[in-house]
């Protein structure tokens, strides 16, 4: 028989305003097996603490409950203050009358009333309870980023910083992302590349680094410190050993009219290529959807002109399997598509172009070399048009997002103060709901684009842009004026909502994590433990978690890699103890469970069993692997003979809880 | 006058506390030189109660409901609806003033024309 000892907590008035603490003691101390009941004003304190340890002692208790708080607070505190006194740690359970009891109801004697049945219940589960040991786990000392933008390479710089090795997954023929395509960063106006390139280049020369470029998560198994993942690396037709990145093959390629994506469509390229100058790692790509000779077999220019004997158009897309002990998630953000915006005429006019465009149409890099001209007619525009909050903050089910895109604000006050400084005969509009604008030095960006730079600023919000006559009609309302403005533009600019990467919602599917409406990852807890998913080992890092500029994404980066490092520096995790387990004589070996597992922790097995006169029999039975096993208790729902049971968690202890409720 | 209110956004299915301000519907109503109160103004006037203010206004009839700010609205307030939502209003507030039928047979008179009462009834036996 269990010698099971009850421990009520006042929690200063939390608990006790709302419960009477001494009827609670005094009832639960005739529940059978209970030898001491005691209350204390808080239970977690160091006094509190030794109560307990003494009273273990002193009445030789094989069980503790402790009425108190959410287990979420203080179940490894009063786990570990009995295992020092020798008790199992999983001998102990909490009630939560705090929480579920006190906080909720207002009526003492109903709040005292619910928390003596909680107290039952929690004392009919201790009775059954078993001791638990914790197993352990062995950690593969390599983690993986999967994303190579400005969020995915800080986050393996760190990591490989602290002497481990990681990998990165970027499905781009280049790492960088969206950095490269920004000209100038806010609010310090530095040059985009000239600080991401050294990044770059670190992250490529770095020994414990190695990028997977062109490449894609295909399938992860596993769990935290020892997941499988499967990165598909995609046919480049180029052979990546081979490339010196030269160039010659992207000047003499025939195919002269593939949209450039990397200036956003704005002008084209070649069907052999390489993003950029600074590309990392700097090896040509063939665009397999416009090369010639992928289509035809007819060209082969390239092939004649690669004098390295680089070009390869037989490369297939090939496998490989890799081993990790964590992954970050780092896959960034779009702009939103305006095809739905009808009333600005994105679709109609080359010269209504989107914040992204505008950064390629004043990059040195970008299609224009750098001088803003119209893309319709390459003429320097003199009237310029800004409209905020396209597609953000919007309700309207399909059209648009509902959250705010954070970035749009100062980026726009970037751009007014750009055109205003390089082209000062120019007149910048920009049409806003709010200006929101925290964070260091952010508001006075924003008002030296007003007060130093001249740019319009008029709240309000653009209803229609007609083009016409190589102009832009735009009607726009000037709340703050009162009138409805007319204005006649030359470019008019969208600063588009964004999104996450459309590549986000399947691969978090296949890590478990767990995602809002807006496909933005889910953090563990939103103020505590901003860059961990849910769900162990996996870490989040930049805009895949929510819209965030430059800084925050580096600092959340950051803060990712540490998490990352400190799981990385265990040589073993602790497994949790209350793991599925089968009963072999209850399995028929149906499969169920094996089917519902989501970690592979079940496999068959075939056993010899003792049948009557001396007969022996086979038998197909599920076996559990402990170290995988996760305890969701899926397979303990999924089992029709009722032979699977959780640990700790079993059917019985908790139709005996249900039972005491009821009582 | 939060009955009022209540009614209107009950008639238009509209909530006014969702606007965030934006003026897109000012920006995109091709009435805007005709109408006093402009489409976020309205929308304004109707959150904060003032619905007389509103109900005399010539502005509700110069609407032409052609939904514009429906359309482009990011909030999905359409202030097209609460226009029209005032112009009911004021059609019901009218419907007040008449007799009802059950009034009638104390006021009648004995020379009011028969004809005269059967067709008042058929016109507001709703």
């Amino acid at each position: 028989m269990q010698r099971i000892g009850v421990f009520v907590c006042w929690c200063g008035s939390n608990i006790a305003a709302t419960v009477d603490v001494e009827a609670v003691s005094q009832a639960l101390s005739h529940e059978a097996g209970v030898v001491f009941s005691t209350n204390y004003q808080y239970m977690c304190s160091q006094a509190g603490q030794e109560m307990i340890q003494a009273a273990i002692h002193e009445h030789r208790l094989t069980g503790v409950v402790i009425c108190s708080c959410s287990p979420r607070m203080h179940e490894n505190t009063f786990r570990k203050t009995c295992e020092r006194a020798g008790i199992n740690p999983y001998m102990v359970e909490i009630a939560n009358i705090r929480e579920q009891c006190s906080w909720i109801h207002k009526d003492k004697a109903v709040g005292t009333e619910k928390a003596i049945i909680l107290g039952r219940a929690a004392i009919a589960k201790v009775l059954l309870n078993a001791p638990l040991t914790a197993g352990t786990s062995p950690v593969t000392k390599r983690a993986l980023v999967i994303g190579g933008g400005i969020a995915g390479i800080q986050t393996a710089l760190d990591i490989a910083d602290a002497g481990f090795e990681v990998d990165i997954v970027e499905k781009e023929p280049t790492i960088g992302g969206k950095m490269t395509q920004i000209d100038k960063t806010f609010p310090t106006l530095d040059c985009a590349a000239c600080i991401l390139t050294p990044k770059m280049v670190d992250a490529a020369q770095n020994e414990k680094i190695k990028i997977y470029a062109y490449s894609q998560v295909e399938a992860v198994k596993g769990f935290v410190g020892n997941f499988t993942v499967t990165i598909r690396r995609k046919a480049r037709y180029v052979d990546e050993e081979k490339c010196t990145g030269c160039g010659l093959c992207t000047e003499k390629c025939p195919q002269k009219k593939v949209p450039n994506a990397f200036n956003l469509g704005l002008d084209t390229r070649r069907a052999i290529y390489i993003p950029f100058a600074q590309a990392v790692p700097k090896i040509a790509t063939i665009d397999a959807d416009y090369c010639t000779m992928l289509k035809t077999g007819k060209c082969g220019v390239c092939s004649k002109v690669c004098t390295a004997g680089a070009i390869d158009y037989h490369q297939q897309d090939t496998l490989i399997e890799e081993h990790y002990g964590a992954i970050v998630v780092a896959t960034g953000y779009n702009p939103i598509q305006l095809d739905q915006f009808d009333e600005f005429a994105y679709s109609h006019s080359p010269d209504v172009v989107t914040s992204l465009e505008l950064e390629r149409l004043m990059n040195a890099a970008g299609p224009t070399g750098g001088t803003l001209l119209r893309p319709s007619d390459k003429t320097h525009p003199h009237t310029l048009v800004f409209v905020q909050c396209v597609g953000s903050r919007c309700d309207g089910g399909e059209k648009g997002k509902p959250y705010c895109s954070k970035i749009c604000c100062m980026y726009t006050a970037k751009h007014a103060m750009l055109i205003r400084e390089k082209y000062p005969d120019t007149e910048v509009y920009v049409f806003y709901i709010d200006v929101r604008t925290p964070g260091k030095n952010f508001d006075e960006f924003y008002r030296r684009a007003v007060e130093e730079y001249g740019v319009h600023y008029i709240k309000g919000m653009v209803g229609k842009v007609t083009p016409q006559n190589g102009k832009l009609y735009v009607q726009a309302a000037d709340l703050l004026g009162g009138q409805q403005l007319k204005i006649e533009a030359d470019m008019v600019v969208l600063a588009a909502a964004i999104e996450p990467d459309k590549s986000a919602r399947p691969l978090a599917t296949m890590l478990t994590a767990s995602m809002d409406t807006n496909d933005f990852f889910t953090e563990a807890h939103p103020k505590l433990r901003p860059v961990e998913s849910p769900t162990a080992g996996i870490f989040l890092s930049g805009a895949c978690q929510g819209p965030k500029d430059i800084p925050e994404t580096v600092a959340q980066a950051g803060a990712a890699a540490s998490k990352v490092i400190g799981l990385l520096v265990k040589d073993h995790l602790v497994c949790n103890p209350c793991v599925a387990e089968s009963n072999e004589l209850m399995c028929n070996g149906c499969s169920a469970c094996e089917k519902v597992c989501p970690y592979g922790a079940i496999t068959y097995i075939d056993k010899e069993f003792r049948g009557p006169n001396r007969t022996t029999l086979l038998r197909r039975i599920a076996q559990v692997n402990p170290a995988v096993c996760q305890g969701c208790g899926a397979c303990t729902v999924a089992c029709p003979s009722g032979a699977m049971d959780l640990k700790g968690f079993s059917n019985g202890q908790i139709m005996a809880e249900v039972d005491a409720i009821c009582r | 006058m939060n009955d009022a209110v209540e009614t209107v956004r009950r008639i238009s299915g509209v909530n006014p506390l969702k606007c965030m301000k934006c003026g897109k519907c000012t920006a995109t109503c091709p009435a805007y030189d005709e109408m006093e109160y402009h489409p976020h103004q309205f929308v304004d006037m109707v959150a904060n109660g003032r619905l007389e203010e509103l109900m005399g206004s010539k502005g509700i009839y110069l609407c032409l409901s052609c939904f514009a700010c429906v359309e482009r609205c990011p909030r999905n307030v359409k202030p097209g609806a609460l226009v029209e939502a005032v112009r009911l209003m004021v059609i019901r507030q009218q419907e007040q003033n008449h007799l009802k039928p059950q009034e009638i047979p104390a006021l009648l008179e004995e020379s009011l024309p028969q004809q005269a009462i059967t067709s008042a009834l058929r016109k507001y036996r709703r």
